[in-house]
């Protein structure tokens, strides 16, 4: 592996080449912990310790709730409230489960528009980038079943909304949905598969998280310059680079204590704020919600869904030339996971050969609408499926994909890139001068 | 692009675009000011307690608490009874076993009894399953900053039955209440466009708090709105009943965090101003 030129562990005392003779796992510990990690990553570089601290939070406050939670349709419900009165600390452990899921996705947006803002996903980090979409997908997998669990009224519909979307597939779209029902019907069988897959993903998303670090490991970090780490020499990677520990460790920490400042808040003081009250509601498969709404997390995806209704002409037009095989239902769903799809193919899509937005002057622009996109979506998502808001759901859900299959193969080829620096270091300088200097020029314009 | 992600993270947090929708429609709710508000905010114990007598001498001739066990009444942060009056309480109620296949005096560890009318529905999480306010434009702001309104909802709904208006023929079903939005409204109230000439609908429950029902026992008023505001209360703690020790945690966390989070940040000034080329000490 030609990783940046570092110190390696080396077992001193015999009983320390006793155990790496046999299994070298002091010396991937040491090299996982000490890997050399530019010196100039900025604050959008924390969200991977938060993502990190949300799997082992939901996965633990997880289990205990497991042991107090019963998956049958008649007692799902009555065992949360189980949970909330009775279980000792169990309301506290239910409503950090409930908001870690929020906190989680917070986090993977943010660790996502980073990595499309710096280019994160350029080669050579595209496999890191492919495996963190799988991750993104498990993580809504599992927050989708997790939400079914309780069994209120938003559980119910929200998982017969959302499984009716693999019926609209055509052809094989029902017996599809049968099967991952368990049945023709959101029922005790649903619940059931839906609980046991609840608790088995977050370990695939574990082992997929060792995977996605593996990698980045290879490659070294991106940095906000998309400058490489040289690794020419071990003098001039040392000149780029400090140790994760305890350098960005403890920088990390600060960082994730902050919010868990707000994420505690949020627990103790309006724990249900997120959440949508008719889930407090006994599931009944008689009476339907007046508005189905995902959770917020869900909310950009599911405008796209909602956005090509069948009088678009797209819709239209792809209707006619199947002969109606993709109508306007399966078209909504191949644009929402179609929606991922393109995000997943972010590093065969951008052409430009400069990694860092901070140097593209056009991509940032397109790159802020893309974010405002995401919010418009997410707000839209949420309204009801009536104008204006079907109008703004087409327009921002068209922005989504033309921003991936348009503008980032087109600007790679029209956009003049600003001047880069040479390395790290000299980025790194730029913003940290010598205290002599700097200082100086902010003392003088005052004598 | 870090201010960017923060505004992205705020933004997430106050688009509270589900509840926006929540059951209870758009009927204007009432802001009370609940000794239960806000991050500091407590249960007043008295007023639960009068709340338990409207509920149990009004609301429980139709309504059930089902999940709610009657033990908590003692619970600190709740009613808080003493242990014999909430023997005593649960002594006063008839339930049915199954295992003994008859009825018996309920006791201490036995829930609340459910709906006896299976038209209406289980208070217990009444407060939760309901807000208050909504919006404004689905941004949840609203919610943000007055609670999701649960309590306030039952109050309004409690003291929003008025005269029919006139425009409903006389023998239409339900009680007209101007805060209930989920029930049967005559076509001759509404305009040419759809929209309706008055606020809320008709409900299937009729009046059931009028003033001066109850007589507390700590010789509180007991006009319509304090009976409300009491019962709504005391459905808060039913839905909630395990809020004051919540919000204890969540302020401890709060408070420990805050702590750590200054420590490491110094830890981190210090650590990295050798790297930064400062000396420790300097900005």
């Amino acid at each position: 592996m030609a990783g940046i030129p570092h110190d390696q562990y080396e077992p001193k005392s015999n009983s320390e080449k006793w155990l790496h003779g046999r299994l070298p796992i002091v010396r991937l510990l040491y090299d996982t912990l000490m890997i050399p990690t530019p010196k100039n990553l900025n604050w959008m570089w924390i969200w991977g310790i938060v993502l990190a601290f949300c799997l082992v939070l939901q996965i633990i406050t997880g289990i205990v709730l497991a042991m107090h939670y019963t998956p049958h349709v008649d007692m799902a419900f009555a065992s949360i409230e189980h949970i909330m009165r009775d279980v000792n600390g169990g309301h506290f452990l239910r409503y950090l489960h409930m908001n870690g899921a929020s906190l989680f996705f917070v986090a993977v947006y943010a660790h996502i528009f980073r990595g499309l803002y710096y280019g994160s996903y350029k080669a050579p980090r595209e496999i890191t980038w492919i495996i963190g979409m799988l991750i993104y997908l498990c993580m809504m997998g599992t927050a989708f079943m997790g939400y079914v669990l309780p069994w209120g009224q938003m559980s119910f519909w929200g998982a017969t909304v959302i499984t009716g979307l693999f019926g609209a597939i055509p052809l094989v779209g029902e017996p599809i949905q049968t099967w991952l029902l368990g049945g023709p019907a959101v029922d005790n069988a649903t619940l059931n598969r839906f609980f046991s897959l609840h608790y088995l993903l977050p370990f695939v998303i574990a082992a997929l998280v060792a995977v996605h670090i593996w990698a980045f490991h290879t490659t070294g970090n991106s940095n906000p310059t998309g400058v490489e780490v040289r690794r020419t020499s071990r003098a001039e990677a040392d000149k780029d680079t400090v140790s994760f520990w305890p350098y960005f460790v403890i920088k990390d920490l600060f960082a994730l204590a902050v919010i868990l400042i707000v994420f505690f808040a949020v627990v103790g003081f309006m724990p249900n704020y997120l959440g949508h009250p008719d889930n407090y509601i006994e599931a009944d498969p008689l009476v339907t919600p007046a508005h189905i709404v995902p959770e917020w997390y869900f909310l950009p995806f599911y405008a796209i869904l909602r956005a090509f209704t069948a009088d678009v002409w797209v819709v239209q037009a792809t209707s006619w030339i199947t002969g109606g095989i993709v109508d306007a239902k399966f078209f909504g769903v191949m644009a929402m996971f179609g929606a991922i799809a393109v995000m997943a193919l972010a590093p065969w899509l951008d052409t430009s050969s400069v990694r860092s937005g901070r140097y593209r002057p056009m991509l940032k622009w397109w790159f802020a609408l893309l974010v405002l996109d995401f919010f418009a979506l997410m707000w839209l998502g949420a309204m009801p499926a009536e104008e204006p808001y079907a109008t703004f759901s087409l327009i921002a859900a068209a922005y989504w994909f033309i921003y991936f299959l348009v503008i980032l193969p087109l600007l790679g080829v029209i956009e003049k890139p600003l001047p880069r620096p040479d390395t790290v270091e000299e980025d790194f300088a730029a913003h940290y001068a010598p205290k002599a200097g700097g200082a100086h020029t902010f003392v003088k314009p005052a004598e | 692009m870090l201010k960017k992600q923060g505004i992205a993270a705020i933004a997430a947090l106050t688009l509270s675009a589900g509840a926006a929708f929540a059951a209870g429609g758009s009927g204007h709710v009432e802001d009370v000011n609940f000794s239960f508000e806000g991050p500091f905010g407590t249960y007043d114990q008295n007023q639960l307690q009068r709340g338990l007598k409207v509920y149990t001498e009004v609301c429980a001739a139709c309504h059930g608490l089902k999940y709610v066990p009657i033990r908590t009444l003692a619970d600190e942060g709740g009613p808080h009874l003493p242990e014999d009056q909430v023997r005593a309480y649960a002594g006063q109620f008839e339930i049915y076993d199954p295992e003994l296949d008859d009825y018996r005096a309920a006791k201490v560890t036995d829930h609340f009894a459910a709906s006896g009318d299976p038209n209406a529905p289980d208070l217990s999480l009444m407060a939760k399953k309901r807000a208050g306010f909504h919006g404004p434009y689905g941004t949840g702001i609203n919610q943000l900053v007055r609670g999701m309104g649960g309590a306030e909802y039952i109050y309004t709904l409690l003291t929003s039955y008025h005269e029919p208006p006139d425009c409903a023929p006389e023998d239409f079903t339900g009680s007209y209440n101007a805060a209930f939005t989920a029930g049967g409204f005559p076509e001759s109230c509404k305009n040419e466009d759809g929209s309706h000439m008055v606020p809320g609908s008709w409900i299937g429950m009729a009046q059931p708090l009028w003033g001066e029902d109850v007589e507390f026992d700590d010789g509180h008023e007991n006009s319509l709105h304090h009976e409300a505001k009491d019962v709504a209360a005391f459905l808060m703690w039913t839905a909630e009943p395990k809020m004051m020790a919540r919000k204890f945690s969540g302020l401890t966390g709060v408070i420990f965090l805050t702590i750590l989070a200054v420590l490491l940040y110094l830890t981190n000034k210090r650590l990295w101003a050798p790297i930064k080329g400062r000396h420790e000490g300097d900005a």
